[in-house]
């Protein structure tokens, strides 16, 4: 069987900065990957590069065994890929609602002359997108947000909302860049039945975390990277006692 | 009841209209005819260009190019190839729109001041080009355009009409049909926002990156919007030239350029009645102050300035929070 995502001798440089260097890894489908590594590691470069928002300078990235690399973003989308990104990116000029609804972009059928004339098909269309948005609110958490202006809503919020969004395209795969950063305990709790939750709906979930303890619970891969090169991978366990990594988090 | 009516999506639209078939009853002389019937005009415009710069986020300082493109297609067509009026309008737009989609490709993926210049340099591009061309455009100095001909009737403001018995003066049949004109441009553009088109451009304002990564192509969204704006802007020139019976290049000029976006800033970005508004206060206030001619330039700038400092949400969105906010301490106190 072949892996979901392929990742071949992979590089990114911005000038004289090596942010990825060399790195290979695979992702099978169904999996819980995480990635980790010290600030600085080239993790959120690596997810820019994997979803087509930067170019690799050298190297190959491979979804469902077809080459990805200089196919836009939305292109990866078309093919089954959404993210969240750690800078959130939330559209603060329009509602929750709207957030998760704009989600679901690839799978309206509309066209421009049923929407100049607004045709019962588009409404039809519409509702059912609506539907299935606040379906999606509620199951990240967001329920009771839904007709609230996005730039009202809490932090912690707004992070579930990305989620919500990034599952709204009914991706094959989602990659998530710190979706515990900034948030309580409490939070971090609910975030984690929420990963589970995803992942048991056969989402592969590829997740950049600072989080060791949300990280070790529920992995089933982990790649360490440091200075953009590959420090170690593999179960939680092995990592957990893999010196190397050891060394690498207490700043050795 | 009350509020579900003034909740519907268009509530703004029905208002519009009302405002519309009552303003007549304020105008007693074809001169205050013809400045509303320039404003519903300008509104038309900058409703179309307020797609653009309010809703998809992007700037044009180029577009009384297209404006004057239309114009002077329908002017040159009419006069001097005896085309009919409204058809040649159309195929105008049409051509615009082709204009717009080709030059739209390259310079939107400029952001920000990048696009200010490249569309800046579009307009004048084709300001230059309608004044020197003079043989065919009359140069600086103009060209008279023929009226409106619709269903056989000759449109000026000169003539007066009998329509279902009642004495229609030209001026005021130019009003109802550009207050048509309003009406219908707001409610395609209503129709284009309230829809996933609509959230696709409004999340290329909101998030680029996001609206990207969930599948939108913000190039063809962006392209689109440009395009359906230069559209709108040269059927409204296009009648502006028939309006006014004369054009000179400077209805494609950097001014009326500045001019369109300043009544889509001061009336409120992303708010299609405050545009409306924006474009009434900004044909009539000239009107008003005798002097301002001499300043106009200055007036605008300064005009510019002030909302983006005080008012970024502009005039009216700014208004009716101010008034919402008030009501809602009034209800506060009294419970
Ligand atoms: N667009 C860019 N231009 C120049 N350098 C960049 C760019 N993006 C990232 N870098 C550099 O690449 C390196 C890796 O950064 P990256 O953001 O990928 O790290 P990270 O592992 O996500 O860190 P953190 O845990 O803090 O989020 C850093 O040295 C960073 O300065
Ligand atoms: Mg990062």
């Amino acid at each position: 069987m072949s892996a979901l995502i392929e990742v071949k001798g992979l590089d990114k440089a911005f000038g004289g900065v090596h942010a990825i260097e060399g790195l290979s890894f695979s992702v099978e489908a169904g999996q819980i990957y995480s990635v980790i590594g010290p600030n600085g590691a080239g993790k959120t470069t690596l997810f820019n590069l994997i979803t087509g928002l930067y170019t690799p300078t050298a190297g190959e990235i491979k979804l469902n065994g077809e080459n990805i690399v200089n196919i836009p973003p939305n292109k990866l989308a078309e093919r089954g890929m959404c993210r969240t990104f750690q800078q959130m990116q939330i559209c603060m000029n329009m509602t929750a609602l709207e957030n998760v609804m704009l989600g679901r972009h690839l799978q309206l059928k509309s066209n421009f002359l049923t929407t100049l004339l607004r045709l019962p098909s588009l409404l039809k269309d519409e509702a059912d997108c609506r539907d299935h948005a606040i379906e999606l609110m509620k199951f990240v958490g967001c329920g009771d947000y839904i007709e609230t202006e996005a730039s009202a809503m809490s932090y912690g919020a707004l992070k579930r909302l990305e989620i919500a969004r990034a599952l709204a395209a009914e991706p094959k795969v989602v990659l998530l860049d710190e979706p515990a950063a900034g948030l309580n305990s409490v939070e971090t709790a609910e975030l984690e039945e929420l990963l589970k939750k995803i992942a048991a709906q056969g989402i592969t979930v590829v997740l950049v975390e600072h989080d060791m303890k949300m990280v070790m619970g529920i992995s089933d891969h982990i790649l360490v990277i440091n200075y953009g090169r590959k420090l170690a991978e593999g179960t939680p366990e092995e990592i957990r006692n893999n010196p190397d990594v050891i060394a690498a988090y207490l700043g050795g | 009841m009350l509020k579900s009516l003034t909740q519907h999506r268009l509530s703004g639209l029905a208002l519009l209209a009302i405002i519309i078939l009552l303003v007549p009853a304020f105008l007693n002389n074809p001169f205050q005819y013809d400045m509303a019937t320039l404003v519903l005009i300008y509104a038309t415009t900058v409703v179309g260009l307020n797609l653009l710069v309010g809703y998809a986020g992007q700037i044009s300082l180029g577009h009384a190019g297209f404006f004057g493109m239309g114009a002077y297609f329908s002017a040159v067509m009419t006069s001097r190839f005896d085309w009919s009026p409204v058809p040649t309008l159309i195929l105008g737009a049409a051509l615009v729109g082709l204009v717009a989609y080709i030059v739209g490709r390259p310079i939107l993926r400029l952001k920000g001041y990048y696009l200010g210049m490249a569309t800046l340099a579009m307009g004048f591009i084709i300001y230059i080009t309608l004044n020197n061309e003079g043989w065919l455009t009359g140069g600086p100095d103009g060209m008279p355009v023929p009226g409106l001909s619709i269903f056989g009737w000759e449109l000026s403001t000169f003539n007066t009409y009998s329509f279902l018995g009642m004495e229609i003066s030209g001026s005021l049949a130019w009003y109802w049909l550009m207050g048509v004109m309003l009406i219908l441009g707001v409610w395609i553009a209503q129709n284009l926002i309230d829809s996933p088109i609509g959230r696709a451009l409004r999340s290329v304002h909101g998030s680029e990156v996001a609206a990207s990564v969930v599948g939108v192509d913000t190039p063809k969204f962006k392209n689109l919007v440009f395009v359906v704006s230069a559209i709108y802007a040269s059927l409204m020139g296009s009648l502006y030239a028939h309006f006014q019976g004369f054009i000179t290049p400077e209805s494609a000029g950097f001014m009326e350029s500045i001019i369109f976006v300043t009544m889509v800033v001061l009336g409120g970005m992303g708010s299609t009645l405050g545009v409306i508004f924006g474009a009434a206060l900004l044909t009539l206030l000239p009107q008003l102050l005798a002097d301002f001619h001499d300043y106009e330039m200055m007036m605008f700038g300064l005009i510019l300035m002030l909302t983006m400092i005080f008012m970024p949400k502009g005039l009216l969105p700014t208004t009716q929070a101010f008034i919402r906010k008030k009501l809602h301490k009034k209800a506060e106190d009294k419970a």
